[in-house]
């Protein structure tokens, strides 16, 4: 059994609702997705902004109400489970957010922040608790005379560790990383990786790393998910991703990211027109306006998302392994 | 001091308890802040030591001593009663200030709830609550004030309830405006991914978020519900005649304002002292809590 099963989330904001006006449509963030997470492995979830990869990271664990589908966690459906059962559950899932600044309390001490799980769940009270949050700031490579500072006094790379230990304080089992270092210096970057991989391997951490980086998703991830428009248009193996890509819009993402080695030439897929708005998204297969492969049938029906042997799954009438163009 | 200073421009969202004594110094260099602190707690200080200072009895009748001029038995002369002047004003401040600062905490506490309550779930209840207020926002204070007035009778439970009532969705609005935008914080979000309660994330989030705006109100809504008092006591609405407060004084001293004007124009001062240091003080709290708004003022002479 997979740690992490969703089946056909979807969680559509309502645009213009109010009291007296009339529903005038929804932005369709994410639009039932399925995808499985397999215990101990690092799923990367990679799109453009907007695409709705953060909304889904947020929904999986209920930090936003989905409008539909289900998600089962240790083979429990989260979304049937009254608030009660759901906030002994957020022991097991944790999340690590993008903005270092925005995600500590500057009114807290660190102690406090990092120890505020252990007081929610009754882990650890007064001397245990600064024992045990003290061990979590030497795990995070942080130090003891840390436990009484203020975040304002930390650096980004700093404070992302505290935020990375707050998740750890409870011992989950799943951690959704939603762009952990996108607002971290390069160098700061790898830092933060090699913590969050050195972590799961001691731990056996299950993370769902969400990014906009190829390159960081493909340094961390066992298996990637391409996201496109609030659906999931490619997953396989990290590997055959980057090898193998078939989906179009995956393809242009991968040309897009640069190559260090100057000699080696690379064609370039320039994608034409912006994302499409999710309010009103195009027929058919929702990247067609934008693919240079399209046929006929691809502004008419949804393609679904077909399997390749191995696990290589591709959203596409052209390139899936079920061809209808 | 100049490593200081560097430090707070490099990390502008540096907010921590130390910030509090920053604010402590910036408002004893307020001058008019000060003053109106000044003002605030010397009328405050003699409304809780009034019995102690107050030479006569503020309630006492003596027939035979109407309309006394000021001497030195009599300070300020008696008034169209034989009362003593000076005992009613400083006996005055006692009523007129614990009406004052009690319907202040009353529409602060319901008001901040409505708003963290509204700001903090949104949907149903917010709309149905927040449309009430908009209906008793609507409504003129004094005239929805009258009216309860008229229907219960006047007495101090009822003055503290209709001077209070009527600031509330002023409170509602702008805690629930606060909180709409503080709860998008990711610390907040990160409260609830490690199953903090909602109350837990009122309390100990929002509500220190809201703190600022909170205080700048309710110092300014005090200059406001003392001349509400007043106003609604020298529209004969206030409390038992026989007790003194400002506004009752106002309005008793009137018919004989051409004679005894003295009757008069002591609370009548008083009464705008009072509401000027009040003001005085609230205005230099809100300049140091928010110093858009100061920037914004003064045509952007702080930025």
């Amino acid at each position: 059994m997979s740690l992490l099963e969703i089946r056909d989330l979807r969680k559509h904001f309502p645009v213009g609702e109010g009291l007296f006006s009339r529903n005038k449509g929804a932005v369709k963030a994410v639009d039932g997705v399925n995808l499985t997470v397999e215990e101990g492995e690092t799923l990367g979830l990679v799109g453009e902004s907007g695409c709705g990869k953060s909304t889904l990271g947020r929904t999986i664990l209920r930090l936003i109400e989905p409008t539909g589908g289900e998600v089962i966690f240790q083979g429990k459906n989260l979304l049937a489970m009254p608030q009660r059962e759901l906030r002994d559950m957020r022991r097991q899932m944790q999340i690590i957010f993008q903005d270092p600044y925005a995600s500590l309390n500057p009114r807290m001490r660190v102690g406090d922040i990092v120890g505020e799980g252990l007081e929610i769940h009754k882990l650890a009270k007064g001397k245990a608790k600064r024992e045990r949050v003290i061990e979590l700031l030497h795990q995070v490579g942080l130090r003891e005379e840390h436990y009484d500072r203020y975040p304002h006094e930390f650096s980004g790379g700093q404070r992302q560790r505290i935020g990375i230990a707050r998740a750890l304080a409870v011992n989950p089992k799943f951690i959704v990383c939603d762009e952990p270092v996108s607002s971290l210096d390069v160098s700061i970057q790898a830092q933060i990786i090699n913590l969050l991989q050195e972590l799961q391997e001691k731990m056996h951490l299950t993370y769902l790393f969400i990014s906009h980086d190829l390159r960081v998703v493909e340094h961390i991830s066992h298996r990637v998910a391409i996201m496109y428009l609030g659906k999931i248009v490619e997953i396989a193996k990290s590997d055959t991703i980057y090898q193998e890509a078939k989906h179009p819009y995956t393809r242009a993402l991968l040309s897009a990211v640069p190559i260090p080695d100057m000699s080696k030439k690379k064609e370039r897929v320039v994608l034409e027109g912006d994302v499409p708005s999710p309010v009103n998204p195009p027929s058919g297969c929702t990247f067609h306006p934008r693919c240079s492969y399209r046929e006929a049938i691809c502004d008419k029906i949804e393609p679904p998302l077909e399997f390749y042997a191995g696990g290589h799954g591709v959203s596409c009438h052209v390139f899936g392994p079920n061809k209808r163009a | 001091m100049k490593a200081e200073a560097l430090l707070d421009v490099a990390m502008p969202r540096s907010a921590s308890p130390s910030r509090w004594r920053a604010y402590g110094r910036q408002f004893l260099q307020n001058g008019l802040g000060m003053f109106g602190a000044a003002i605030s707690l010397l009328i405050t200080a003699i409304a809780l030591v009034a019995p102690l200072i107050a030479p006569y009895d503020p309630i006492q009748v003596n027939p035979d001593k109407i309309f006394e001029a000021r001497s030195w038995s009599h300070w300020l002369g008696t008034d169209e009663l034989g009362r003593d002047l000076f005992s009613r004003l400083i006996y005055g401040a006692r009523i007129s200030f614990f009406i004052g600062i009690v319907a202040v905490v009353f529409k602060t506490i319901v008001g901040t709830a409505v708003g963290l309550v509204t700001g903090y779930f949104e949907g149903a209840v917010d709309h149905v609550l927040m449309r009430l207020l908009d209906v008793l926002y609507a409504f003129p204070r004094t005239l929805l004030a009258l009216l309860i007035l008229a229907i219960v009778g006047p007495s101090i439970p009822a003055l503290i309830f209709v001077i209070g009532l009527g600031g509330i969705p002023q409170f509602a609005r702008i805690v629930r405006g606060a909180v709409l935008s503080a709860k998008q914080n990711e610390y907040v979000v990160a409260a609830r991914s490690l199953g903090s309660t909602s109350s837990h994330i009122l309390w100990r989030y929002l509500l220190p978020n809201v703190s600022a705006p909170i205080l700048i109100l309710s110092s300014l809504s005090l200059a406001r519900a003392i001349t509400a008092e007043a106003s609604l006591s020298f529209l004969g609405l206030g409390v038992d005649p026989t007790l003194p407060t400002w506004g009752g004084m106002l309005r008793a001293g009137g018919p004989y304002l051409r004679l005894y004007p003295h009757l008069a124009i002591f609370p009548g001062l008083l009464i705008m002292l009072a509401v000027l240091g009040f003001n005085a003080m609230g205005d230099a709290i809100r300049d140091i809590l928010d110093p858009r708004m100061l920037s914004r003022v003064r045509g952007g002479r702080a930025g």
